[in-house]
């Protein structure tokens, strides 16, 4: 009886410690947090490549993890102190609302459901993306027009889910869903031949066919059906911290538009043109009200680069995934990436 | 009374933290009201921190439109249905699996478990590795097995193994013709459960009258011919309205006919299977638990071979047998949420899963789902000790 009651009390204890330990997330804490750990926790995919990889050295690669690179290099000046956190889509949103990773950066697609009611913000769009169709060419087909009846694999738990059942209800079409938790596992249906059509965002499915063991074997459809903007997401409650994520990103398409990248950072640091000055930090300090130092935005952009600079080298001219600039080119040049100037 | 320490006096109750019983009570009471304590803090508390992280709470969510496709519904589902439609399709789809594993695991664990027992060699020996193999690889590595070494190397449906241009096999699943009930049909099915009740309480009757007078009627042999003729001479009477849908190859994949998919292939095997192994070991011990002397009794009162089976071995065989195997039942419900690794759209891939991610509500979610498991496992459990009661010996 005796030993029976101290069990159950230890374990009410642990328990109910638990339970406080898990407060809610207040102005300051995460950035107090990572400060003290020394490095900034990501959640990345679990390989997707030009977005979150890793290479065949194990290091991380890509637009997603250059964003996290950004972070740490604001926050501690030395873009390599952050950890890497594989995270299928379904696990996502849980780990960052309970607090195992500090910032998603997932090829997350930004919508009002998850940012209103998962006590989850979204920080600002790092890619403009938009969701197609990769058939084989066997197939004959150049329409999604054409795929009544086909059957799908999607990965679960995604917006792409949602929007393929949309789509086919609004063209009076039918289709088959394969469901899979991985998007490795999606592509193994497709090479099988248990589905007829991949789906995904654009940019994924251009990743994910030179994975294919036949790239030229199979075609991304023309019709893109939805508006995927994917971005860094952060816990709610925490404008700090949300502050410093949003800035990481800005301060990478400012730089990219005045001109700032990795390579003339250092000549521009002590430039005395009051925009550039700013930006480095010599003249005010916009970094402190962050929690972040004065040269927060230069650390970022000479460690990391600016957005065109990241852009290039993961998905870009500079990879093997060849994406165009389009829609995701500053708006001088066409585009819609565009941010607040630094003031 | 006679030790010179003053005893209570005779008549007088001692107090009641004297008395060892109502101390306990009192404990236990303490205890109750602690735990409860515990439970409503650690809910209000989680309720609180939901709500301070701006973490939408409550089932509301479940009449909300789901929007997504799932592959397989024994109900009506469209992408416009509610997400507590999402529940009752996943939960079907995995009282499908369950139940289709159940019945497969059973006859190949007796299968199994008695040819182990086989005087033949080879059979006792086949049936011994099968149920070492079996037993003794990791589930979710067998159902890997079948669907990505075995289902996944079937051809595209243009190439499908076919069975008299009937039944088709391939990538895409198993295909065969579909039964189409005209007008009529009902009779025969309202045939077929006449005649099953009519079996029932043939054998009843045949058992009362075994015990007040000895005499047997071959009910078995007659209940089977009731259900089968029965039915049949209705079917044929009512001009047998029943045509087959054929499955007919078009566009990207069959059409007509009922599809199984890979999916529900593999994990059926790949549950039966395993579950089978365990089984059949139990079926073993329980026979072998009979003691040899009971059989060479019955032969001494001259019982048949096949009555001596059924009449003193299995009796007495299922007595070992039930308990474990009702453990083996309840392991082959739970562990057909590994389904999820496939993408067969069980409960846990479609609600625990794809329902989850897309509203955000975890807390909710897995409650509902592992209320769930809870119910099933404890129905199963209720039903398997009735049946144990009814088998029991009764002594007398």
């Amino acid at each position: 009886m005796l030993h029976n009651n101290k069990t159950l009390l230890c374990s009410a204890t642990a328990l109910m410690a638990t339970l406080l330990a898990t407060g809610s997330a207040q102005a300051g804490e995460t950035m107090e947090a990572v400060k003290e750990r020394g490095q900034v926790v990501c959640g990345v995919s679990t390989g997707l490549p030009g977005f979150s990889t890793p290479d065949d050295q194990g290091n991380w690669e890509g637009i997603d993890v250059d964003v996290c690179h950004g972070v740490a290099a604001a926050v501690f000046g030395d873009a390599s102190k952050v950890q890497f956190v594989p995270l299928n889509a379904k696990e996502r949103f849980t780990a960052l609302q309970s607090g195992e990773i500090d910032v998603l950066s997932r090829n997350t697609t930004w919508t009002a459901t998850r940012d209103t009611t998962l006590g989850l913000n979204f920080t600002g769009v790092s890619f403009y993306d938009g969701q197609g169709f990769l058939v084989k060419e066997s197939l004959g087909i150049d329409s999604a027009k054409q795929l009544d009846g086909a059957a799908f694999c999607v990965q679960s738990g995604t917006t792409t889910e949602l929007n393929l059942a949309d789509y086919f209800q609004a063209h009076d079409m039918s289709f088959e869903p394969v469901v899979f938790d991985t998007s490795d596992q999606t592509v193994g249906g497709f090479e099988a031949g248990r589905c007829d059509v991949l789906t995904s965002d654009t940019s994924q499915l251009n990743a994910l066919r030179i994975k294919l063991a036949d790239p030229s074997g199979a075609k991304v459809l023309p019709e893109v059906i939805s508006k995927e903007p994917l971005g860094p997401v952060v816990r709610q409650g925490d404008d700090q911290w949300f502050n410093a994520v949003k800035w990481t990103l800005f301060a990478m398409i400012n730089a990219e538009e005045m001109g700032i990248s990795s390579e003339n950072a250092d000549e521009l640091k002590n430039s005395e043109k009051p925009g550039i000055a700013r930006f480095m930090g010599s003249e005010g300090n916009f970094g402190q009200a962050m929690g972040l130092p004065a040269d927060w935005a230069y650390s970022i952009v000479s460690q990391v680069g600016n957005y065109g600079e990241v852009f290039d080298r993961n998905v870009g001219a500079g990879s093997p995934l060849n994406i165009e600039r389009g829609i995701n080119a500053l708006w001088t040049e066409g585009g819609i990436q565009y941010a607040p100037p630094i003031r | 009374m006679t030790t010179p320490s003053s005893p209570p006096p005779r008549g007088e109750t001692p107090p009641f933290w004297r008395d060892p019983a109502k101390r306990a009570l009192l404990f236990q009471a303490l205890m109750l009201a602690a735990l409860f304590a515990v439970i409503g803090f650690i809910v209000s508390n989680t309720l609180e921190n939901l709500d301070a992280r701006g973490i939408t709470t409550g089932f509301g969510f479940l009449n909300d439109t789901a929007g997504f496709g799932i592959v397989q519904s024994l109900i009506d589902y469209t992408p416009q249905s509610s997400y507590g439609r999402t529940f009752m399709v996943g939960l079907l789809n995995t009282l499908l699996v369950s139940a289709l594993g159940i019945f497969a695991a059973t006859v190949i664990g007796f299968l199994m478990g008695i040819a182990r027992l086989s005087p033949n060699w080879l059979i006792a020996r086949i049936a011994g590795a099968y149920v070492e193999i079996f037993r003794n690889i990791p589930l979710l590595l067998q159902i890997f097995f079948w669907y990505f070494a075995v289902l996944r190397s079937l051809p595209s449906p243009r190439q499908s193994m076919s069975l008299g241009e009937a039944v088709f096999l391939n990538i895409r699943g198993l295909v065969v013709p579909a039964p189409v009930g005209g007008a009529g049909f009902g009779w025969t099915l309202v045939a077929l459960a006449v005649a099953v009740i009519a079996a029932i309480v043939l054998v009843r009757w045949n058992r009362r009258r075994q015990e007040a007078t000895g005499d047997r009627l071959p009910a078995g042999w007659i209940s089977a011919g009731m259900i089968v003729a029965l039915p049949a001479l209705v079917f044929v009477v009512s001009g047998m309205p029943l045509t087959w849908d054929i499955p007919k190859l078009g566009g990207f994949n069959f059409s007509g006919g009922i599809t199984v998919l890979p999916e529900l292939l593999a994990l059926w095997l790949a549950l039966s299977i395993y579950t089978g192994a365990f089984i059949a070991e139990i079926v073993r011990s329980g026979i072998q638990a009979v003691s040899k002397g009971q059989t060479e009794a019955s032969r001494a009162l001259s019982l048949s071979g096949g009555m001596t089976l059924r009449l003193v071995v299995i009796p007495q065989a299922m007595r070992v047998i039930i308990p474990p195997l009702t453990s083996q039942y309840l392991n082959l419900i739970k562990n057909s949420s590994l389904a999820t690794a496939i993408g067969y759209p069980d409960l846990v891939s479609v609600f625990a899963g794809t329902t989850l991610n897309q509203t955000g509500q975890a807390i909710e979610v897995i409650m509902m789902t592992m209320a769930v498991y809870l119910t099933l496992s404890l129905l199963v459990s209720m039903f398997m000790n009735w049946f144990n009661a009814r088998m029991a010996l009764v002594e007398r």
